[in-house]
Parts: C-alpha cells; sequence; structure tokens
C-alpha cells in the first residue's frame, strides 16, 4: 500500500495565523475568520514539499501531516 | 418521590448480577444505544474500553445533564440511585476498571444527594472504588473529553481528538464515558436478558404538565405530548432532541415514534430525549435567535470556527429577528453554517448548524418574511 497523507489541523492549537494558506493555497483556503478550511482527500504527490513546510512553518503547529487511511478507521 | 434505598431496590430486582464478558455481548445484541444525546452503541463502546483497559480502565458516570430543558437525568440521580450504581458497577467489571466517578451537574442538589447516600449505602469494597466530581454548569461539560478533561485538569472543556477518550482518558487510563439513563438501562438488561422497552423523554415548553415521562420505546410523540397534559395552546412544531436537535412541523411530529433505532433510520434523532413544543403564538425565527445566541456564548471558545462562526450566526439571526429579514444575512446564514460545519475538537459546532439548518428548512418562511420588531414602550 501506497503511503498517501493528509493535512490534519488540531482546531484548539490553530488560532487563524494564515500561513498555511499562503504557503499551500491549492489545499488550503481560509474561512470568514481567517481559519484555515482544508480539502479533503489525500495530498497529491507534487503538493508533497509543500504541504510539509505548512507543517513546519505554522507558528503554533497547529498543522500535522497523517496517514490517509488512519482516517477511515477513525471515521 | 424519595431516593430508592437500597434494600428495597433488591427487593425489586433481586441482588447485582455478574457482568463480565457475556455482558459486552449481549449489550452488542440488543442494540443498546447512549441515552446522553450522541446514541452511540453501547455494546461496542465497552468493547473498546476493555481492549484498551490494562486493567487500569476509569469509568465516568455522566449526570452532567447541560442540555437546559432536559430533566431526566436528575430525577433517575434523585429516584433510582442504585440502578445507575448497579450499571456503573456492571461498567467497571466488565471494562476492568480501578475507579468510577460519579460526574454530577452542579445544580442538580436533591440528584447529588440521593447518589452520595446511595453510595453510602453499598459496600466498603464498592465505596473503595466510587468518586464524585461536580460539573460546571455548562452546555459542553457533558461532553466525552470534556468530562475527562474535568477530572483530569479540572477544566470541563473539550480536547482534540484523537485519541478518543476510551483509549486514552483520565490520566491516560482507557476511560468508559457513560450517560446515567444508560447504565440504568445497562443495570436492567443484566438483569433479564433482553433489550429494555422505555424510554425517559422530557416533554418541555407549550404543555399543561411539562416535565419527565417513561413511556414504551415506539411510543408515538403525540401521546407522550397528551401523557404531558397536551399542548397547552395549538402547536406550531416540535423541536425533537433537545438543542442539537430537529425541528418538525407539528402536523408530521406526532405519529413519530420514540424510538432512537427508528428515528435515526429517517434521518432524526431522539438525542437526550427533548421533546420540546413550539406555540403557533410564539415567533419561531425569535426564539431559534435565542437558542443560537445561548449556544454560541456555550462555545467554550477553544476553536475559532466555532467561536466566531456561532457568534457570527447567532447575530445574524437576531439581526433578521429585530431588524427584519435581510438577504444578505439570509444567505450568510446558509453559507456559514456550511463553513463551520465539521471544524471544531467537539461536535458543538456541528450541533448548532445542524439545529440552525433545521430550522432554515422548517421555518423557511418564516426567515424569508420576517418583520421588523419595532420596539415599543408599554
Amino acid at each position: 500500500m501506497s503511503k498517501r497523507f493528509e493535512l490534519a489541523v488540531d482546531r484548539i492549537k490553530c488560532d487563524g495565523r494564515g500561513l498555511c494558506a499562503e504557503i499551500l493555497p491549492e489545499m488550503i483556503r481560509l474561512d470568514s475568520w481567517g481559519y484555515p478550511i482544508i480539502a479533503p482527500g489525500p495530498i497529491p504527490e507534487h503538493l508533497m514539499g509543500l504541504a510539509q513546510r505548512a507543517v513546519e512553518d505554522c507558528p503554533v503547529l497547529a498543522i500535522a501531516l497523517r496517514r490517509a487511511e488512519a482516517q477511515k478507521q477513525k471515521a | 418521590m424519595g431516593a430508592e434505598r437500597l434494600a428495597s431496590h433488591v427487593g425489586r430486582l433481586g441482588p447485582l448480577p455478574k457482568g463480565g464478558h457475556s455482558l459486552v455481548e449481549l449489550l452488542v445484541r440488543t442494540g443498546l444505544t447512549g441515552r446522553g444525546g450522541a446514541a452511540f452503541p453501547v455494546g461496542l463502546k465497552w468493547r473498546a474500553v476493555a481492549a484498551a483497559s490494562r486493567a487500569s480502565a476509569v469509568v465516568i458516570v455522566n449526570g452532567a445533564e447541560g442540555e437546559p430543558h432536559s430533566k431526566k437525568d436528575r430525577l433517575l440521580m434523585s429516584s433510582r440511585p442504585h440502578l445507575i450504581l448497579d450499571g456503573a458497577f456492571l461498567g467497571a467489571a466488565a471494562v476492568h476498571a480501578k475507579e468510577i466517578v460519579l460526574y454530577i451537574g452542579e445544580g442538580h442538589h436533591a440528584a447529588m444527594r440521593s447518589m452520595a447516600e446511595a453510595v453510602a449505602e453499598r459496600t466498603a469494597g464498592e465505596r473503595r472504588l466510587i468518586r464524585i466530581v461536580l460539573a460546571p454548569a455548562r452546555y459542553v461539560a457533558g461532553e466525552s473529553s470534556a468530562t475527562v478533561h474535568l477530572v483530569d485538569a479540572g477544566i470541563a472543556t473539550p480536547t482534540t481528538t484523537p485519541p478518543p477518550s476510551h483509549q486514552r482518558g483520565v490520566a491516560g487510563a482507557a476511560t468508559l464515558v457513560q450517560n446515567v439513563e444508560t447504565l440504568a438501562h445497562v443495570a436492567l438488561i443484566a438483569r433479564t436478558g433482553a433489550a429494555t422497552d422505555t424510554v425517559l423523554v422530557t416533554v418541555a415548553g407549550a404543555v399543561r404538565t411539562p416535565g419527565v415521562l417513561e413511556v414504551d420505546s415506539g411510543t408515538p410523540v403525540g401521546e407522550a405530548v397528551r401523557l404531558a397534559g397536551g399542548p397547552s395552546e395549538p402547536a406550531r412544531a416540535l423541536l425533537l432532541g433537545g438543542y442539537f436537535g430537529r425541528w418538525v412541523e407539528a402536523a408530521d411530529a406526532w405519529s413519530l415514534p420514540i424510538n432512537p433505532q427508528a428515528l435515526r433510520a429517517m434521518g432524526l434523532s431522539l438525542g437526550c430525549g427533548v421533546l420540546g413544543v413550539l406555540p403557533v403564538s410564539q415567533c419561531p425565527v425569535c426564539e431559534v435567535a435565542g437558542i443560537m445566541r445561548y449556544l454560541a456564548s456555550e462555545s467554550s471558545a477553544q476553536c475559532g470556527p466555532c467561536f466566531f462562526g456561532l457568534r457570527a450566526l447567532a447575530d445574524a439571526c437576531t439581526r433578521i429577528a429585530e431588524r427584519g429579514t435581510d438577504a444578505g444575512d439570509l444567505q450568510r446564514l446558509h453559507r456559514w453554517s456550511a463553513e463551520v460545519q465539521g471544524r471544531g475538537a467537539c461536535k458543538h459546532p456541528d450541533g448548532a448548524v445542524m439545529f440552525l439548518q433545521s430550522a432554515l428548512k422548517t421555518f423557511g418562511g418564516d426567515f424569508a418574511h420576517h418583520p421588523a420588531h419595532l420596539r415599543r414602550s408599554a
């Protein structure tokens, strides 16, 4: 099974700095109050580098990569 | 009605039977679902906690009952405390728990007294397992991760999941959080080996004698309303399941069966069992605006989309209620509720926007043509 990842936001840590949406607008937009809305589903291969940067550059460490199949188990 | 003492409880129902693994499988077979609101299958939850327990699980007996119109949990605690304790001990045995926390709403004084007195009647071995913790009178205090957070750290706010409480709860231990009515059902199922066939509901709003009723599962909503004295004036709609529930036009509501499974199959939910009757004399838009303001104020203010989103939604509802319909506000209600959905650490924002979406559907005409309520001096 190929390793596919998705983005997960810790809603309590997140305080809407918005860096993630600047780094990865292909997958992250901001809602009316400046908090990220993440496109559902796995991250396309060509965006993995930017996704990693969005994770690392978040000032409050509120965003993480997680295995896409882990999400299905949770549901 | 006073609290039932241990002697009459045992005299009426017989002693506490052995539970353990076979009880978990029995609960799976009976299909009992939680009565706190989320209707999670009880047997499956017990199985998960037992698997993660390592003989150090914790059972939280959830009697927070923060739902504004619900009274059934505190009535059960103050009248049948030993039935709830039986369910808690059965749960503790089944998941190999080392502690039972009675989590009781701070304003529920009679319930607290009754539960404490019932604990005192139990054996020393049973008493040693139990601790009583007061739950603050907040809407989110009964949410399962919030109960764990309060027991752990004294703060009744939800925490980020995963991991869920049944894997990592109080002090890192697997934790079974179960509503008091659910545990009472468990105590009965363990004795008879069969599914229970009654449900506790609270009938509220425009009825002659509002209050708690125990009805046979499947009883029509209209029959429960009749047992509560009937509507005190012509009814417009029913709010089924409390503030996270759904609005149903009165004409469609009376025939609905009070049965968690049957309602779920219809896309509805019994939730915490509140049946709220809205009279025709009351403006649904103003009622919805008031409930949205309450739900916004009960956000634990941890997640941006919930804190800011619910506030914005409540403000837009209130503007329509006070100044009259504005097409822009109506659009914003639809857009913002879709935006907020699914974006909190807990389900508070989801519950609130699903309530609002149901109101917009049921009272679409009222929202579209609401007049300004001009302030007049009396």
